[in-house]
């Protein structure tokens, strides 16, 4: 299909990888430099700033009214707590969906695929009213607690995750695991010393789109917290910027730097298996 | 010791078990408490018998599942029916207790004098006296008349009476004070200096289920969520309760509803086929480019490409927010630098769409080109070596060969990003909020509003108050098609044989 390519035939291809590489690169470029432009203004910005400095950043990390730091920090924390939990919960499912046969498998099965089609946020009202009322018996995980937000979110892990982590289960031959048993490990041991280990990838993937997905989150985030100091940071830098672009802009734009970096440096890393999930699949949040 | 550690932690499961159903029995929710029931046995029996050996490792997904998304879309459900919202906040008894507690200034009355005492606990006790002297002790809700020389008056002497200044300071606490006087009447403060008579408004009956106004005689019976005269007045606050399909009915029958509800449907489609379109095309385009063995530099063009997709969509989308921005916005700076002129990017219903569908762009082409470049790479390259011995056209090629394999394994993925970007959220909700709104309308809605982000404004940020019934029968319109979708897409990629195959 492909051919050597003439003069022109590389000259329109390279222009048009450049059209879309400035597409693609200009608003990052963009805010990296307001980042470092002192003004903290859209007015007037250009693409290398003029006196650079650290001053937005230092805001970030140090303005009392509103802490941004505090709210990346949350997210991780979040992020971090959801992510783990959530691969200990589909991993065991899964486990028992690749290696068992018992009645309502097909059914769990299906229900795991349907659970997916009904985005939870639709949910929204009846899950804040779920959660009120969670608090009124344990107040530590009711409305604007993190412990709360966590118990949402681990409710709408299912679904893909499951299915994903079956699929990758059922690759790994039992041979190992009948061995195993033989040597007289339960079921949960081969589950915990065989599977588990040699599932490493697939966990890791699930693990980062948890992740990554938790990080991003900012209905249920919005809905349910309400104190500054607790929310994360999708919540935070949208309301810190509520449409003063023209006098918060610099900070903004630090703010979404450092807060863009965790997922990108991870996603760097992690391309490999992560395109291998997408292409499974799965969609960013 | 498995058998020790699994008794153990049946036991602390079976504590908390009936830890919530003590609270939810003193809450008077039985259905909830049967639910529980249902699921504590379960679980018991899961742990008990060796044949529920698998089902304890679905129990934490499955627990999560059912508290958290199934139970909320069957609640979402009822809540369609129902006129839960802005005016019809409370349930029936909260509605009538409210009611009944509303007192009116008997007209006739004339008002009590009253002394203040407090105990050696520190408790109220008043002494009324009427313009003819006559005069009665309150305490605890409770009136007394007493007579001269009764030994409650030398009670009274032995505790501390309230001078002026107390009596200012204790004003929330009197006014708080209320003593049954007869079957109608109860005794409030009226002012610092004096008490009064108030008649009960309103008295409820059960068995006719009837609020009558005891001034008027007007009975109000309970229609649709309100208490109503036989005139049709309403009492308000209504209270919840089952109107049936009325939410439906208003969504399609309500010119001022139905008008917004159809022009939102209508972008949402368009929103989502324009989404999926050009991020594809896009992706398509620039995998084939950079799936040529001959582009130079193709690896480093590949993970630049990548990098919009690396980052949070939600710090892109404010970030897109400030470069649209009309006044200051580096965009319209570099349009009035070359051609002269700006744009209202977020004022225009137009422009507005056309900012969201240039942002999307931005979010999704690097996940199509990914896709893309995957699919391409799995064709088999002897295809188009028989092609050429055929004398195709690169056109004919595209157009023969790669089209429709590619689709085979991209076809789905671009109906899951339909129902993706049907539902997405957080971009319009980010760059837009729905604005510019829809003049005219009933509802919150805007000019690029979808359906989801109209269900949120609808039940969370109505300015003219909350109206979680007809969110709740937005959802179930948004449930149908994303489940129809999605149903479609299982169908063509076998999703389900998969299922089948399986057991």
């Amino acid at each position: 299909m492909y051919r050597k390519h003439t003069f022109f035939g590389g000259l329109w291809r390279h222009t048009v990888m450049i059209v879309f590489l400035v597409f693609a690169l200009f608003p990052i470029l963009w805010v990296i430099s307001a980042s470092f432009n002192p003004a903290n203004t859209l007015v007037g910005q250009s693409l290398i700033p003029k006196n650079a400095s650290l001053v937005n950043y230092k805001e970030v990390f140090t303005s009392e009214q509103y802490p941004i730091a505090l709210w990346i920090k949350n997210s991780i924390v979040i992020g971090l707590i959801t992510s783990a939990l959530v691969v200990v919960m589909t991993s065991l499912a899964a486990y028992a969906f690749s290696r068992f046969r018992f009645k309502g498998r097909r059914e769990g099965l299906f229900a795991s695929l349907l659970v997916q089609v009904f985005p939870q946020m639709l949910a929204a009202v009846s899950i804040y009213l779920l959660i009120l009322s969670i608090g009124k018996l344990v107040p530590s995980m009711g409305i604007n607690t993190h412990a709360g937000l966590i118990l949402v979110y681990l409710g709408g892990a299912m679904g893909v995750n499951a299915w994903l982590m079956k699929g990758y289960f059922d690759t790994i031959p039992n041979s190992l695991e009948e061995s195993a048993m033989i040597d007289g490990a339960s079921p949960f041991q081969a589950y915990y010393m065989i599977i588990l280990p040699l599932a490493r990838p697939i966990l890791a993937v699930i693990f980062l789109l948890q992740f990554i997905g938790t990080y991003s989150e900012f209905i249920f985030a919005s809905v349910l917290i309400s104190s500054s100091e607790k929310y994360t940071l999708a919540v935070g830098l949208q309301l810190f910027i509520h449409d003063q672009y023209a006098s918060r802009w610099g900070v903004f734009a630090a703010a979404s730097v450092l807060g863009a970096l965790p997922i990108v440096i991870l996603f760097m890393f992690l391309q490999k298996y992560l395109v291998s999930g997408l292409t499974s699949g799965a969609v960013k949040g | 010791m498995g058998k020790i550690i699994k008794g153990g932690f049946l036991a602390i499961i079976n504590v908390v078990f009936i830890w919530i159903a003590l609270y939810l029995l003193s809450a008077q929710a039985y259905l909830v408490f049967a639910l529980l029931l249902l699921g504590a046995l379960l679980t018991n029996f899961i742990f008990i018998l060796p044949k529920g050996y698998p089902y304890r490792y679905l129990l934490p997904a499955a627990f999560f599942m059912v508290l958290l998304v199934v139970y909320p879309i069957m609640y979402t459900v009822y809540i369609s029916v129902t006129n839960y919202g802005t005016g019809n906040i409370l349930n029936k008894e909260q509605v009538i207790a409210q009611f009944e507690s509303k007192y009116v200034l008997e007209p006739s009355s004339e008002g009590y004098s009253f002394q203040a005492y407090r105990d050696s606990q520190d408790r109220l006790w008043m002494l009324f006296t009427d313009s003819e002297g006559r005069q009665m002790v309150g305490h605890d809700g409770e009136l007394t008349p007493v007579q001269a020389g009764d030994p409650l008056l030398g009670q009274l002497d032995g505790f501390t009476e309230l001078n002026r200044v107390d009596l200012v300071r204790a004003t929330n606490e009197l006014s708080a004070q209320s003593f049954a006087y007869d079957d109608l009447h109860e005794l409030r403060m009226r002012n610092i200096n004096a008490f009064s008579l108030y008649l009960q408004q309103y008295r409820y009956d059960v068995a006719s289920d009837r609020l009558t106004d005891l001034q008027t005689g007007t009975v109000y019976e309970p229609i649709d969520g309100y208490f109503q005269a036989p005139d049709g007045t309403r009492l308000t606050p209504g209270f919840r309760a089952v109107i049936g399909f009325d939410n439906f009915r208003r969504l399609l029958g309500n010119p001022q509803i139905t008008g917004p509800f159809v022009s939102v449907f209508i972008w949402t489609i368009q929103w989502a086929l324009l989404s999926v379109a050009t991020t594809f095309v896009v992706g398509l385009f620039l995998a084939i480019l950079l799936n040529d063995p001959h582009m130079r530099l193709r690896k480093v063009y590949r993970s630049l490409l990548i990098l919009p997709y690396a980052i949070p969509a939600f710090i892109s989308a404010l970030i897109w927010r400030g470069l649209f921005n009309t006044e200051l916005g580096v965009i319209n700076q570099i349009l009035r630098a070359t051609v002269g002129s700006s744009v209202p990017w977020l004022q225009d219903p137009f422009w507005a769409k056309v900012a969201l569908i240039i942002l999307n762009l931005w979010l999704g082409f690097p996940y199509m080109m990914i896709i893309c470049l995957g699919a391409l790479q799995s064709i088999n390259a002897e295809m188009y070596e028989a092609a050429l011995v055929d004398g195709a056209t690169s056109w004919q090629q595209f157009r023969h060969i790669t089209l429709p394999l590619l689709m085979v394994s991209v076809g789905p993925l671009l109906v899951s990003s339909f129902s993706f970007n049907f539902n997405n959220f957080s971009v319009i909700y980010l760059l837009t909020r729905g604005r510019p709104p829809i003049v005219g309308a009933q509802t919150p809605a805007g000019h690029t509003d979808i359906l989801i982000s109209y269900t949120y404004r609808l039940a969370f940020e109505s300015g003219r108050g909350i109206d979680y019934g007809l969110a709740s029968a937005v959802t179930l319109v948004i449930f149908l098609i994303t489940g129809a979708i999605t149903f479609f897409n299982f169908r063509f990629t076998g999703a389900l044989e998969d299922v089948n195959k399986n057991v």
